[in-house]
């Protein structure tokens, strides 16, 4: 599978943004990854040209930053956060919920490739915990009690055609994401 | 006296109805301060920004208008401006706001900012988790730019500075200036040793750069909104401006409260403005300034000397909310964001959840940072589980004093820091937590790890 001509007809106004064109690496890793859903070796030799470094220069990059995957992951990417403000309010009981609900051990995809359901650190909104990100949305307040009403929405929003196609309003979670 | 908050950088944003266009922000004077700023000459503007008093708020508490002063003028290079939005310290979640909700308010502080150290190009670093915030950004840069207030001739001053929104991949040592400006640079976010590498002389590209927080921007909006000398009323000597206090964790009413420096207590803080403990439930400790700073325990005594010569005798509740009053109580202001914990938590697993964070995002260039965090994760996580001996307490000490001080950038620090400070307050608990498990007894806390 190739990258989408608008994906790639992108890069150059990115690069030029910058005085050194390696600087360009992340936004193309996001770029990429957000048309893909992952970075495939292709990409990374792909942007290594575009950003003029070599291929295991980004795969350094890759590998660094918690937020680029090398493989592809469920259709909806569910990161509870686990840090101490957010576990203060009962990320970890959350956790354990979803797990269930989901059919899906942290750190993994569901057999039916569903979900990923990830622990990560904290999203800066911790006055809100527990948060929860579902691809570009985020949720706040997300207490244990709540778990089961959570994973029915986001099972029901595998059904909806207009998922994540939504102009974002004030105060939504797609707003905050 | 009861305290009230006094809204500065948050007192439009709150109002129902304000909204993130332009036509909203100049409604409520948006870009008066630059026009102000562009008529005066670069070194006027810095001169009020060090008349001030501001103190950035990214953490550190530097002074803004001394680290713009810093700049290697003498190099030839050209200067960058990079705005720190990385807000990555556990507990903070202060900019976010800003962001969402007031997006011309920081730029308006990074165009008075960018001309006041005659930046070539300003870099705005979000964090990658923001990624309707970095979109909020980018249209509002364009609105901006259409106006006239950034790209092109400013505001017919001849002046050009183009802004970028970069995002990070999600590492909170991109937090660190230096770390920032390699990730910025496309690279691993190592942080670079200083000397050499103080950015206002070698920063990103090697040229001279200043790194500033996303509210210190606003912050500098308000400074030259008010002028520097009215600035410097509002709080007290050494610390000007508002504070915005985050809480989080265990009090009833989280979230942001925007204060006059040193005008309230931690006491007023979590009683009056948070409510109070959850019900059935007392207050057990605050880690004040992000999970970096130095845990402060309820029924300690603080006393000593600040900065002026004055004496004090303080109880955690009437500590006062300014930068030096905390750093006199052994700790420090930090970020602002305060991580409440009650009598239902059980430390250990306090401890435990932030050593895996720290543990997690070491960058690995610093063995004793590297080889540390992991021990001090793999050893409070293994007392948890129930596998704990007397001899990991202070084992836990010994592991933190081995990394303070000697790593490139200050995760070492991080990394130590909660150790250090929590084991002398609770190492009672502590000892407790682990007896209690060998004699099979179930630990009924909430899990935190």
């Amino acid at each position: 599978m190739s990258l989408k001509p608008e994906t790639l007809a992108q890069a150059d106004a990115i690069i030029a943004q910058y005085p050194e064109r390696r600087s360009a690496t992340l936004p193309l890793l996001h770029l990429v990854q957000e048309d893909r859903g992952h970075i495939a070796p292709e990409d990374e030799a792909w942007i290594a040209e575009k950003v003029g470094v070599t291929p295991i220069q980004i795969r350094e990059v890759v590998t660094f930053y918690p937020m680029f995957r090398l493989a592809p992951i469920g259709r909806r990417h569910i990161r509870v956060c686990r840090t101490l403000s957010c576990a203060l309010r009962g990320s970890y009981a959350l956790m354990e919920s979803l797990e269930k609900s989901l059919n899906c051990p942290r750190g993994e995809t569901s057999a039916d490739g569903n979900f990923t359901l990830e622990f990560v650190e904290c999203i800066a909104d911790c006055g809100c915990g527990p948060v929860v990100q579902v691809d570009h949305a985020l949720y706040e307040n997300v207490t244990p009690e709540k778990a089961a009403a959570f994973s029915n929405q986001i099972n029901n929003s595998l059904k909806d055609a207009n998922y994540g196609k939504n102009k974002p309003q004030p105060g939504t979670p797609e707003w905050n994401g | 006296m009861s305290a009230v908050e006094r809204p500065l950088i948050y007192a439009n944003l709150r109002q129902p109805g304000y909204s993130i266009d332009l036509d909203c922000y100049l409604k409520h004077g948006g870009y008066e301060a630059l026009k102000k700023a562009v008529a005066m000459k670069p070194e006027e503007v810095c001169k009020e920004v060090e008349i001030s008093g501001l103190r950035g708020r990214g953490g550190a508490g530097f002074p803004t208008g001394m680290k713009w002063k810093f700049l290697d003028r003498k190099s030839g290079k050209p200067c960058y401006l990079v705005v720190n939005a990385d807000e990555s310290e556990p507990g903070t979640f202060k900019d976010r706001q800003i962001i969402y909700k007031d997006p011309h308010q920081m730029l308006e502080g990074i165009a008075i900012t960018a001309w006041a150290i005659q930046a070539k190009q300003t870099f705005i670093y979000i964090r990658g988790e923001f990624q309707h915030g970095a979109k909020i950004l980018q249209n509002a840069i364009a609105e901006a730019k259409a106006k006239g207030f950034l790209g092109q001739n400013i505001l017919g001053s001849g002046y050009s500075c183009d802004v970028v929104v970069h995002r990070g991949g999600g590492c909170y040592v991109c937090g660190e200036e230096t770390g920032l400006i390699e990730s910025l640079e496309g690279k691993r976010g190592y942080p670079r040793i200083k000397p050499p590498y103080f950015p206002a002389v070698l920063g990103v590209y090697n040229c001279p750069t200043i790194v500033n927080n996303a509210e210190t921007l606003a912050q500098v909006k308000q400074v030259l909104t008010l002028g520097g000398a009215e600035f410097a009323k509002i709080g007290i000597p050494g610390d000007s401006g508002t504070h915005i206090w985050g809480v989080s964790g265990l009090v009833k009413r989280p979230g942001l409260y925007e204060i006059e420096a040193g005008k309230a207590t931690f006491g007023q803080l979590l009683y009056d403005f948070c409510g109070g403990p959850l019900d059935g439930r007392t207050f057990k400790a605050i880690i004040p300034g992000g999970s970096s700073t130095k845990i402060l325990k309820f029924g300690e005594r603080f006393k000593g000397k600040l900065p002026n010569g004055q004496e004090f005798d303080w109880a955690l509740e009437d500590i006062p909310l300014d930068a030096n009053s905390i750093a006199a109580c052994g700790t420090g202001l930090g970020t602002g964001g305060t991580i409440v914990l009650d009598d239902s938590v059980e430390m250990i697993q306090a401890l435990a959840n932030l050593n895996a964070f720290y543990a997690h995002e070491t960058c690995g260039q610093c063995t004793p940072c590297r080889e540390g965090s992991l021990w001090l994760s793999r050893i409070s996580k293994r007392v948890v589980a129930g596998g704990g001996r007397d001899e990991d307490v202070p084992m836990l000490l010994d592991i933190a004093n081995q990394v303070a001080g000697r790593t490139i950038c200050a995760h070492g620090e991080a990394v130590a820091w909660p150790v250090q400070s929590a084991v002398p307050k609770f190492k009672e608990e502590y000892l407790e937590s682990i007896r209690r498990r060998q004699r099979g007894e179930t630990v009924t806390a909430a899990q935190l790890i």
